[in-house]
């Protein structure tokens, strides 16, 4: 894997929860292997590096919140066919919000500690097809949702601590909406598959269990090597 | 203590005893509201793990009334949820499904709370929810609100188990499903899934809502987007004090 990752212990159920995702990464880098076009020579990508701290940790959700509102902008710029109206408003909505949540997390940390912007990667994604566009929303949602319930007790600082807690609530509002898009009334909002039905607790992931999963939709190799992790 | 650790090993003993036990099965866990499972066998489970935990580590105090407060706003949501599905031609057949999910959750919330605090955990109010079952309006009307104050009230308290980090996790990991549960029936309410800077009913509920600017940035100005949609993208705590005179009124 580039950017010298460590292997991760990923459990069984989180396997399958981002197998997916896994899958998405692992077709784009075959297809990659095929696409040679001689006139344009990309430099390697930079290893982003996250950095350490509470600031390592804002760089983690900043890095999350351009990918979300990449793919989200991407969305809604090349709209799937057949999107009702309805959909069309919630989508815009997230983007929104994602575009936002990108645009405080840019301001609010320093410049010197603060991430480049990241390429995103969305060939995996088929822009044209809902089910695509939305299975894509979902796994990023969720994702997003475990990400920030796994960091906040890696932040030492009770007003960051807040603000990430400001956030979450909001991206499990995207991924109950999302989810009720492609499975409507149904109980999929707050699904067995995410909600833990024996102690309705939502996921949580560290930071070591969520890398990997972004990284086939961003180019540039993200380390968290120096996240905290306690 | 390590609430994590509590989970899993609830996870555990759920997973064994399924396997074993034909009573215990997952699927009859999860269904808290056949009294006598409820009683008995998911507490004795629960305490046997949580014990163990606590005599690794005891929580803060801190925590514990943190705790004993989200039990108290478990304790009326799980209620509301009960009665409502137990109330004939109130709950169209078509949204039960919704609405045995949340309440399935609330349960479950219940249970891994008294859990954790053990002896210290606060015995359930009596609750008065009014004519809230007269319609399914009004029951969707205050489902709403009690969903994202919830949202509200776990966010409110993030802080004050900064140094608790394993049962922090845990709260968050509720917080997040009582949002989920609000996007919903806030949705089937009529609403939109976040909360934005209009129809926002009743005041106490939504009262700091509409603010624009997070830790001094001023984003409808950085991102030139609307009040409503900076409003919507970031949801906003309320105090321990707020949210008990939302949930005072509820308590008989």
């Amino acid at each position: 894997m580039p950017g010298g990752f460590e292997p991760v212990a990923v459990g069984r159920r989180l396997f399958l929860r981002y197998s997916g995702a896994f899958v998405a990464g692992s077709a784009f880098l075959v297809a990659c292997k095929d696409e040679e076009n001689p006139t344009t020579v990309m430099p390697a990508p930079t290893m982003v590096d996250l950095g350490t701290g509470d600031i390592g940790i804002l760089n983690y959700a900043y890095a999350l919140e351009q990918l979300e509102a990449a793919f989200y902008t991407q969305v809604m710029t090349t709209p799937y066919g057949g999107m009702s109206d309805a959909e069309r408003t919630i989508l815009t909505d997230i983007r929104d919000h994602e575009i936002i949540h990108r645009e405080f997390f840019k301001a609010a940390i320093p410049a010197a500690s603060r991430i480049a912007d990241l390429t995103p990667n969305f060939s995996g994604v088929n822009f044209t097809d809902r089910s695509s566009v939305l299975n894509t929303a979902k796994t990023f949602e969720d994702l997003g949702v475990a990400a920030y319930n796994g960091a906040g007790n890696l932040i030492k600082d009770v007003n960051y601590l807040l603000l990430a807690g400001k956030i979450v609530s909001v991206e499990a509002r995207h991924a109950a909406v999302i989810r009720d898009l492609l499975s409507p009334k149904s109980a999929s909002f707050a699904g067995d598959d995410v909600v833990t039905p024996a102690n309705g607790l939502d996921g949580a992931l560290k930071p070591n269990q969520v890398l990997p999963a972004a990284q086939p939709f961003v180019t540039n190799p993200i380390s968290g090597a120096n996240l905290p992790t306690v | 203590m390590n609430i994590l650790n509590i989970i899993s090993q609830i996870e555990e003993v759920d997973a064994e005893a399924a396997d074993k036990y034909s009573f215990y099965s997952r699927r009859n866990l999860l269904k808290f509201g056949q009294k006598a499972l409820t009683a008995a066998a998911v507490p004795a489970l629960f305490a046997t793990t949580t014990n163990q935990a606590f005599a690794q580590a005891g929580p803060s105090q801190a925590a514990v009334d943190v705790l004993n407060f989200a039990l108290t706003l478990e304790y009326l949501e799980d209620e509301y949820y009960r009665l409502a599905l137990n109330t004939a031609n109130l709950i169209p057949a078509a949204d039960r499904i919704v609405f045995e999910q949340i309440g399935k959750h609330e349960t479950a919330h219940v249970a891994l709370l008294k859990g954790a605090l053990g002896a210290a955990a606060v015995a359930k109010p009596t609750f008065k929810f009014g004519d809230s079952f007269s319609t399914y309006q009004k029951f969707l009307g205050l489902a709403q609100a009690l969903e994202d104050t919830g949202v509200r009230a776990y966010k409110g308290q993030a802080g004050a188990l900064i140094n608790d980090k394993a049962i922090l996790q845990a709260a968050l990991q509720i917080h997040s499903v009582e949002a989920r549960h609000a996007a919903q029936v806030r949705r089937m309410n009529g609403a939109k899934g976040w909360i934005g800077t209009a129809g926002n009913a009743p005041a106490a509920v939504y009262a700091g809502e509409e603010v624009t600017a997070q830790a001094t940035v001023d984003l409808v100005a950085l991102t030139k987007l609307s009040a409503a949609a900076v409003a919507e993208a970031f949801d906003e705590p309320l105090t321990k004090a707020q949210v008990l005179a939302i949930a005072g009124t509820y308590i008989a």
